[in-house]
């Protein structure tokens, strides 16, 4: 996994609550067998007039002007400013896979759904909950400042505005140590293979039918 | 001794091991797996050079992409693959698949439970996020991304953090023409789609109690629309009648030990919930959501509501946006809403009761001429065999319902079944969003009733005046 450790990113925002993984990848791309290449067609519908298909060109395509993605002051963004409930509905990895292809590297909403942000972590992409208020701010002040940009500590665990407003983050610190380092989960895990080994052997002596396929 | 809750229990009962953050090493004992969400984690495995931990876990099926018309052959090259590289991944790790064209396959989430794949007392995983329905037989059953469905394949545990816990009372008797359907929507009304976030929420009270199993697999389905990631119900009697037998549930002595340890799988009195939610069975209607997002949702002899009203400027926004994605008047009567097509199908409700009670409605009857589509979508092969040898089939179709072979379907429309643009949808399935069933597409979502209501009148109807 790729590591994060700071960042500082040109910030976009997309404001509307309950932004679905439907919305962030619509699901005729579901159907690739890779990891890569869906940044073209994060929020698709939104971002294009047409309907998109897998495998097109979508260099093509006629972009929607009125969608904040499209708007020249944001190209380049690493930061998506999001509101409530970001990241609802399907469990599709596919949503991180896209923002990520795109180029964003951290996310700032009051919440977020839980197997998306989830998601997120295991993609190095930072889902960052901030106070409703703060981000309300953080609204404001991006339409007003073109180039609004915003510094991203991981390790301090903070978000720090242009003016030098700095807001205090959580994050679990399991997430932030793999995250710090890039670290491959399932290698750690797999250090502790004998402990897992252990579990299922009294799970089995407890829970025989949990073990075996159809009888 | 200390009380606990149904969910502490299942929790307690999987932990290998705990970081001192709080992270833990969660074992897995069924993993069920799709072609959509799987194809990337296999390749993850292989490229790592990782073998697959437990093999016997593990039950794999195609769903997303599969044709409900033909099934022998995918036209769209690029579903072909997809179904194609589950196939294959089945047969290098010698897993347990029903493929296309097997009776036993179905939507994920309904061959699961109707295998016995599903016991009491599991965690149960896939790469999708309505794993929340297999909560209905108190396991702790939730959705995971594909790096999580690499990470079980390869070490049949998950790191997860405890959640907190919710419990949501719906006490009394439901009215007649009220299905689990319309609980599921009521408390997502009630909460909204965020108000489940971060917890495992427990249904129980005397309505749920009586709610079969298809009725609680349909509301612990919908958990993940209120924002959970995980729905359980506790079980009892209603639960062992359903699991015994099945082909993957325990036999005979096997089947006296688990029951003796399933009996304890539901919280002890007093156990504490960070949230409690109560609602009165008596008072809930027949639902239609109006926007999109399921908690925008009312009764179906209400009216649209109008976003002037509100208050919060994000959700007013939100209201009035979702009207005009929608073509809705706020201030319009529900049932004033023409349809165009009807999807009966889906992992919330495509099971043998769900058919039955639609088929009661649309019996006699005829799909009204406005109506483009009517469309019934078996959950598994089993499901279908058993609607055919009730004689369901032939109800649908003298009416002039399509039936059709078993998938997701026009749930999210990745196969051939779809809305086109502008197109209004009477549907049983899950989620309202914005082109979920196809671009510019508009979804209602209802019980399997009120979407046969539906059907045969051409616009929302109050499926009681059905059933009087
Ligand atoms: S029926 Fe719909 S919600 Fe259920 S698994 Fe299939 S696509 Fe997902």
């Amino acid at each position: 996994m790729k590591a994060f450790t700071t960042l500082d990113g040109l910030v976009v925002p997309v404001d509307r609550s309950n932004v679905d993984t439907d919305a962030i990848i619509p699901k005729q791309f579901l159907k690739s067998i890779r990891r890569t290449g869906f940044g073209p067609n994060l929020f698709d519908a939104w971002r294009y007039l047409d309907e998109g298909q897998p495998e097109q060109d979508n260099s093509r395509r006629s972009l929607n002007p009125d969608f904040v993605l499209n708007q020249p002051r944001y190209q380049g963004a690493q930061v998506l400013l999001a509101r409530e409930n970001f990241g609802c509905g399907s469990s599709r990895e596919h949503a991180p896979w896209a923002l990520d292809d795109y180029g964003i590297r951290a996310l700032v909403a009051p919440s977020f759904a839980d197997i998306f942000y989830n998601n997120c972590f295991k993609n190095g992409v930072l889902p960052i909950v901030l106070p409703a208020d703060v981000v309300d701010g953080l609204f404001r002040d991006v339409a007003a400042n073109p180039g609004y940009r915003l510094h991203i500590d991981l390790s301090a665990q903070t978000v720090t505005t242009p003016s030098g407003a700095s807001h205090g983050f959580s994050v679990d610190e399991f997430r932030k140590y793999c995250l710090l380092n890039g670290l491959d989960e399932i290698g750690l895990t797999l250090r502790h293979s004998d402990e897992i080994r252990a579990y299922e052997a009294r799970r089995a002596r407890s829970e025989p039918w949990i073990f075996g396929g159809a009888a | 001794m200390n009380s606990l809750s149904l969910y502490e229990k299942l929790w307690q009962a999987h932990v290998v091991r705990e970081e001192p953050d709080g992270t833990a090493l969660i074992y897995i004992d069924r993993h069920l797996v799709h072609e959509v969400t799987s194809p990337q984690a296999f390749e993850g495995l292989r490229i790592a050079g990782r073998p697959l931990w437990r093999r016997d876990s593990i039950l794999a099926t195609a769903d997303h992409n599969t044709p409900t018309t033909n099934q022998t052959v995918i036209a769209d090259p690029v579903s072909r693959l997809q179904v194609s590289t589950l196939d294959q991944n089945c047969k290098d790790y010698r897993i347990t698949e029903f493929p296309m064209g097997d009776r036993r396959q179905g939507i994920v989430h309904v061959i699961g439970p109707e295998q016995g794949a599903t016991l009491p007392g599991m965690t149960v995983v896939c790469g999708d996020s309505h794993t929340s329905t297999h909560g209905a037989f108190a396991a702790l059953a939730m959705g995971i991304g594909t790096s999580e469905v690499e990470h079980v394949l390869a070490t049949q545990t998950l790191l997860a953090r405890k959640s907190k816990t919710m419990q949501v009372l719906v006490e009394g008797t439901l009215s007649l023409g009220v299905t689990a359907k319309d609980v599921a929507l009521a408390i997502i009304g009630h909460i909204g789609t965020a108000g489940g976030t971060g917890h495992a929420i427990e249904f129980a009270g005397s309505a749920i109690r009586g709610l079969s199993m298809e009725g609680r697999m349909t509301l612990c389905n919908m958990a993940i629309e209120a924002g959970a990631r995980a729905g359980m119900v506790a079980v009892d009697d209603t639960t062992l009648r359903y699991l015994e037998g099945r082909p993957f549930a325990p036999h005979g002595a096997q089947w006296d030990a688990a029951v003796a340890y399933w009996r304890t799988l539901h919280s002890d009195e007093g156990a504490h919930f960070d949230r409690v939610v109560t609602l009165d069975a008596s008072r809930i209607e027949p639902l239609v959501t109006w926007g999109t997002s399921p908690e925008m949702v009312t009764t179906v002899n209400g009216r649209v509501p109008d976003p002037a009203a509100e208050p919060d400027p994000t959700r007013r926004e939100g209201m009035q946006r979702a009207l005009r994605y929608m073509a809705l008047q706020p201030g319009m009567p529900i049932t004033d809403i023409a349809i165009d097509k009807v999807f009966i199908g889906s992992c919330t409700n495509s099971r043998i009761e769900d058919l039955r009670a639609a088929a009661a409605v649309v019996r006699g009857r005829k799909v009204a001429a406005n109506v483009k589509l009517a469309l019934v979508v078996p959950g598994s092969g089993l499901v279908k065999a058993a609607a055919e040898a009730e004689g369901l089939d032939k109800i649908f179709v003298e009416a002039g319902f399509e039936w059709r072979n078993p998938g997701c379907s026009m749930c999210l429309g990745m196969n051939d079944d779809r809305l086109s643009p502008g197109e209004r949808c009477a549907s049983t399935s899950n989620r309202n969003f914005e082109g979920r069933q196809g671009a510019g597409s508009r979804t209602h979502l209802v019980s399997p009733q009120m979407a046969a209501a539906a059907a045969v009148t051409g616009h929302f109807s109050d499926v009681r005046a059905f059933l009087n």
